[in-house]
């Protein structure tokens, strides 16, 4: 209907403008990343008058420089892994994880996790979908730990703050935990651990893919809705995150935890610190990268973040609809103990 | 008509629904609305990506909130 002959010529011209807009906007995002730095510098070093030197110039400074920084990255990465995602659906994602066995299976789940658009808010309707349509429970539960772990946000933001070796440490980190945790899971046999009802679920008639049947204008709109739903949702620890980080970076001595902190039970009890506490990618990188220029190993400070983003209270309460206490401990003891392994391995290696 | 709004009372599925409210009223058709919300109903569907609108039985759109002009579209099938 839409494709009809007369409608061509409109929609030709329709086309050409709203790529004029998106190339506008990316000019835009280009200029303000060029000039946050410059102009913050002149805002509180020059007009406000703080000395750059001082705790309070350099906390105010990382405040602010790290704020817009980090905003104009996520807006930018969310809206365009948003139009690559919407090629994507877990609908398809649980097609092609339907007939595979364990192994192949987890690591198929843990890439596609990676790639599928899923928020943690759909964790439990996604695994009743997937187990209910014979995804296996630990392929199911690899796919759930790589999805919040590795995701577009942290990746994004890790290579602007610390360059592609750590990223790529760290996506291949998490790919090995979800992989490992998952195939691990689903070798301890916990099915009765599942409430009956997920796997008494039946699928009524054929799922509708998520991602089919889009315009170009369809998925543009989606990822500036996207864009605007995920910065809601964040700011707060956004604004937390990047307080603390800010009061670290001034305050705390150069070096400090270096001096401090650098034996082995630093993984573990940042484990254990970042476990309880509930944040996403966004909130925990500025504190991430803090801790780091001040001389927290590399291994240690990624076990952290990997314990906030993958692990969580609210977390725990969701997924107690689907499962029973007994097998969300064992998910969180195991997949604890992953990081835990991974954060020591990558201070070894460092 | 049969209409039924599944997700777990998110900001999208309220959008959903007054959009949906909306379409109908456009085209001036007969519909009971019915906004399902425990999940795993929900799940029962097949519906992973919330908000999900079910017509007559069928799920015809999962995962985002199309515009009035898409749900008209949807509706006159």
């Amino acid at each position: 209907m839409r494709h009809a002959a007369t409608l061509d010529a409109r929609s030709a011209g329709h086309g050409l403008r709203r790529w004029t807009y998106v190339g506008a906007a990316a000019l835009c995002w280009v200029t303000l990343y060029q000039l946050n730095l410059g102009f913050w510098n002149w805002v509180v070093f020059d007009v406000l008058g703080l000395d750059p030197e001082s705790r309070l110039g350099g906390s105010v400074h990382f405040f602010f420089y790290d704020i817009t920084k980090i905003t104009l990255l996520l807006v930018g990465v969310i809206f365009i892994v948003t139009v690559l995602r919407s090629f994507m659906s877990v609908e398809r994602t649980r097609a092609l994880l339907g007939g595979r066995r364990e192994g192949v299976g987890n690591v198929a789940a843990a890439g596609l996790g990676v790639i599928t658009p899923f928020c943690s808010c759909s964790a439990v309707p996604v695994f009743i979908g997937f187990v209910a349509a014979g995804v296996p429970l630990g392929v199911t539960l690899s796919f759930l730990i790589a999805s919040p772990l590795v995701n577009e946000v942290a990746i994004v933001l890790l290579f602007g703050l610390f360059g592609w070796q750590t990223t790529a440490m760290y996506i291949a980190g998490g790919m090995v935990i979800a992989i490992v945790a998952g195939t691990v899971l689903g070798r301890l046999h916990l099915e009765r651990w599942v409430e009956p009802f997920v796997f008494q679920t039946t699928l009524r008639g054929k799922p509708v893919d998520s991602s089919a049947g889009l315009s170009w204008d369809d998925r543009l709109t989606m990822a500036r809705e996207e864009v605007a739903s995920i910065l809601r949702k964040v700011w707060p620890y956004l604004l937390v995150g990047i307080g603390v980080g800010a009061v670290i970076h001034g305050w705390l001595p150069a070096d400090w935890f270096a001096a401090h902190a650098t034996g082995w039970w630093g993984v573990p009890l940042a484990v254990l610190i970042g476990v309880p506490l509930y944040s996403n990618a966004a909130g925990v990188l500025p504190l991430v990268e803090a801790l780091h220029d001040k001389g927290l190993p590399m291994g240690t400070v990624l076990a952290f973040m990997m314990s906030v983003v993958a692990l969580s209270l609210p977390e725990m309460i969701l997924l107690r609809r689907v499962l029973k206490p007994r097998l969300i401990a064992t998910y969180f003891g195991v997949v604890a103990s992953s990081i835990l392994v991974i954060g020591l391995l990558f201070n070894l290696m460092l | 008509m049969d209409i039924k709004i599944l997700g777990s009372g998110c900001a999208n599925c309220q959008r959903l629904e007054a959009a949906t409210h909306e379409a109908v009223d456009q085209l001036g058709l007969d519909a009971s609305f019915e906004k399902v919300t425990d999940v795993a109903e929900i799940a029962s569907w097949g519906v992973m990506h919330t908000p999900a609108l079910v017509i007559d039985d069928e799920v015809v759109m999962s995962g985002r909130v199309p515009t009035t002009e898409q749900l008209k579209e949807l509706l006159a099938r």
